[in-house]
């Protein structure tokens, strides 16, 4: 398994709550990488310590060999796009213009929007099926509407790596799949390599092509979700009773938590 | 070389074959050359106008080196230092304001809001209480702006920044300045307190080469700096700090870069004219408005800033004959006034 980004020896903390220690992980290369845990386990830390948002106190992330905080902020911003949880669209902004902004780390002064920009732009519109919407102020789209544009945007970037911090977020089930299966065919499509945050076990289960689960700051298990989830994972990580069948629709693995023992009804 | 609108229909590309693209909006162009026009035509009445009327044709004239030495000496010694230091108290005000609304996210991040100007303000006024020159004066205020900028640093900007924090830090800083200039202000001499009042207001009465000459070096340094240098990731950092992260904007850098650029540009023009009220708050909201356009609008905010303190300079002394008032007062009455008028003409339009 080759690897363009990971963290080996990470200590990651704000001010002085220690979050991760001695935490070691990898992307593989072209994976599908799904982060899963309870909340508070760190595994939004862990996104963020990745895409260079939070300087681990100890251990280093490299990307491409390289410790990414010696890489010039606009060299990893062509090589690793991110889609935070949380993203402020400027008041009366249109969709081809929100978009057009994930060309920034590849413009410059007297480049600042070449054929190949505008291509991009609306490849990343088409891809993410807004591409109707270009003319249409961001503030008007719905939820799911609105988190496809950001989506493009973090195309239009073009980057080999895309990682989501819990993109499903506020959205409704459908809303969710139709995400999801946006990102399933970008990296099998488009052959990037994505990882994501994800709250859904199931969700995580049926897209995920590797599986990192979480809790308490460490890595429990990580792999292909197929082996990796177990009820005994599931029980020790989220402390939750299921059975694990495989999922009718693509035979991964699906969570079933298990049913609240009754007391016997009095007779 | 060719010119197309793309699918962001509000923009337009310029290209020329070696493969260098320029890209911009035609309409907030027109609005930053349209105020620029409009700062001009002002100035070339406000320097015809006086106690010695003159002409535009004259006074294009006196400007060029022609017409009589008394003209000459009138356009170029009397009334050229008034209306340049005017021209850049405007353009420094609203270019630091649109800056620091920016870089707070937050319409009411303004200079005058945030304690900046009443630091440059207890600077002026320990030098009135203590005694010195307007040399003096303009030094002392000049570091109580840096001061204050340095001050709310330490406060609010240890660990990244909060737009709200710094908004909110910088509102207890300018109270607590605006008590500490009461104080001076009733230790002064009332001579000197009077005079003080007068520089508080804001008023470019008397203004000379010596008020313009260090605020034109500090914006003929700074403005392209924040212009070319900087705004394009200024506009990044709209999207939330980690988006603009991502796009792989050096934030703290930046912020650092950002945040001196505009206290230094609102302290030296605070220095020239006192802490003028308003246009940095004002100016670049109007830009906004007039070029429907997201973004620090920083080009257009400058011209419409010149332009309004040329303008409140020109009514401040021509509006009352025989009565001159400080340039502050207009610029209160009429930024706010427009601004509410604005606010209160789109919210009927349905937008906010």
């Amino acid at each position: 398994m080759t690897s363009r980004l990971g963290g080996t020896a990470l200590t990651l903390a704000y001010d002085r709550r220690t979050i991760s220690e001695d935490l070691t992980v990898a992307v593989p290369d072209r994976s599908f990488t799904v982060i899963i845990g309870p909340n508070a386990c760190g595994k939004s830390t862990l996104l963020r310590a990745l895409s260079r948002m939070l300087r681990p106190s100890a251990g280093a992330v490299l990307l491409d060999g390289r410790d990414i905080h010696d890489l010039p902020a606009r060299t990893v911003a062509r090589t690793l796009g991110l889609l935070p949880q949380s993203s402020i669209a400027p008041d009366g902004i249109g969709v081809a213009e929100l978009v057009a902004r994930g060309r920034y780390p590849h413009q410059g002064l007297l480049r600042q929007w070449s054929r190949e920009d505008e291509r991009i732009v609306d490849e990343s519109m088409a891809a993410t099926g807004v591409a109707d919407l270009a003319d249409r102020p961001v503030d008007e789209l719905s939820g799911g509407q609105r988190q496809r544009v950001w989506i493009a945007m973090a195309l239009a970037q073009q980057t080999p790596l895309l990682l989501l911090d819990e993109p499903t977020t506020y959205l409704d089930i459908a809303h969710q799949i139709e995400i999801l299966d946006l990102c399933a065919r970008l990296h099998e499509e488009q052959g990037r390599t994505l990882v994501a945050v994800l709250h859904d076990l199931n969700h995580a289960a049926r897209y995920a092509t590797h599986l990192i689960a979480m809790r308490d700051g460490r890595v429990v298990a990580a792999g292909d979700p197929r082996e990796v989830v177990t009820a005994d994972l599931v029980a020790e990580v989220f402390g939750l009773p299921c059975r694990v069948i495989d999922d009718p629709e693509t035979g991964t693995p699906l969570v079933v938590p298990a049913a609240r023992r009754r007391a016997p009804e009095p007779s | 070389m060719s010119a197309r609108t793309n699918g962001l229909s509000t923009m337009t590309v310029l290209r020329t074959p070696g493969g260098l693209s320029v890209r911009f909006r035609p309409r907030a162009l027109a609005v930053g050359l349209g105020a620029a026009v409009l700062a001009a035509g002002l100035g070339l009445v406000a320097l015809g106008s006086g106690d010695y009327p003159m002409g535009p044709t004259d006074v294009l004239r006196a400007l060029t080196g022609g017409g009589s030495v008394a003209e000459q000496f009138i356009v170029t010694e009397l009334r050229l230092p008034r209306l340049v230091t005017a021209l850049l108290v405007g353009a420094a005000l609203a270019l630091g304001g649109a800056v620091f609304q920016s870089l707070v996210r937050n319409p009411l991040g303004s200079p005058d809001i945030l304690g900046f100007t009443q630091g440059a303000s207890t600077g002026a006024l320990v030098v009135v209480v203590l005694g010195g020159g307007s040399l003096a004066l303009a030094g002392a205020a000049v570091v109580g702006g840096l001061a204050t900028g340095l001050l709310i640093y330490a406060l609010a900007w240890r660990r990244g920044v909060h737009g709200y924090r710094l908004v909110l830090v910088g509102i207890g800083v300018a109270a607590i300045l605006t008590g500490v200039n009461g104080y001076l202000l009733t230790r002064a001499p009332l001579m000197d307190a009077a005079r003080a009042v007068l520089w508080l207001t804001g008023s470019l009465d008397g203004r000379g080469w010596a008020n313009a000459g260090p605020l034109l070096a500090v914006t003929a340094v700074l403005a392209p700096l924040v212009l070319v240098g900087c705004a394009p990731a200024l506009r990044m950092m709209e999207l939330g700090d980690d988006t603009a992260s991502a796009l792989g904007v050096p934030l703290r850098r930046l912020r650092l870069v950002l945040l001196a650029s505009a206290v230094l540009l609102v302290s030296f023009a605070a220095a020239a004219a006192g802490p003028v009220s308003f246009v940095a708050l004002v100016a670049p909201h109007v830009a906004k408005r007039l070029t429907r356009a997201p973004g620090p609008n920083l080009l257009p905010s400058m011209a419409l800033g010149a332009a309004l303190l040329v303008g409140a300079d020109l009514l401040a002394q021509r509006a009352f004959p025989g009565h001159q008032l400080p340039v502050g007062v207009v610029t209160g009455v009429l930024g706010g006034g427009y601004l509410v008028w604005l606010l209160a003409v789109e919210r009927r339009a349905g937008r906010l």
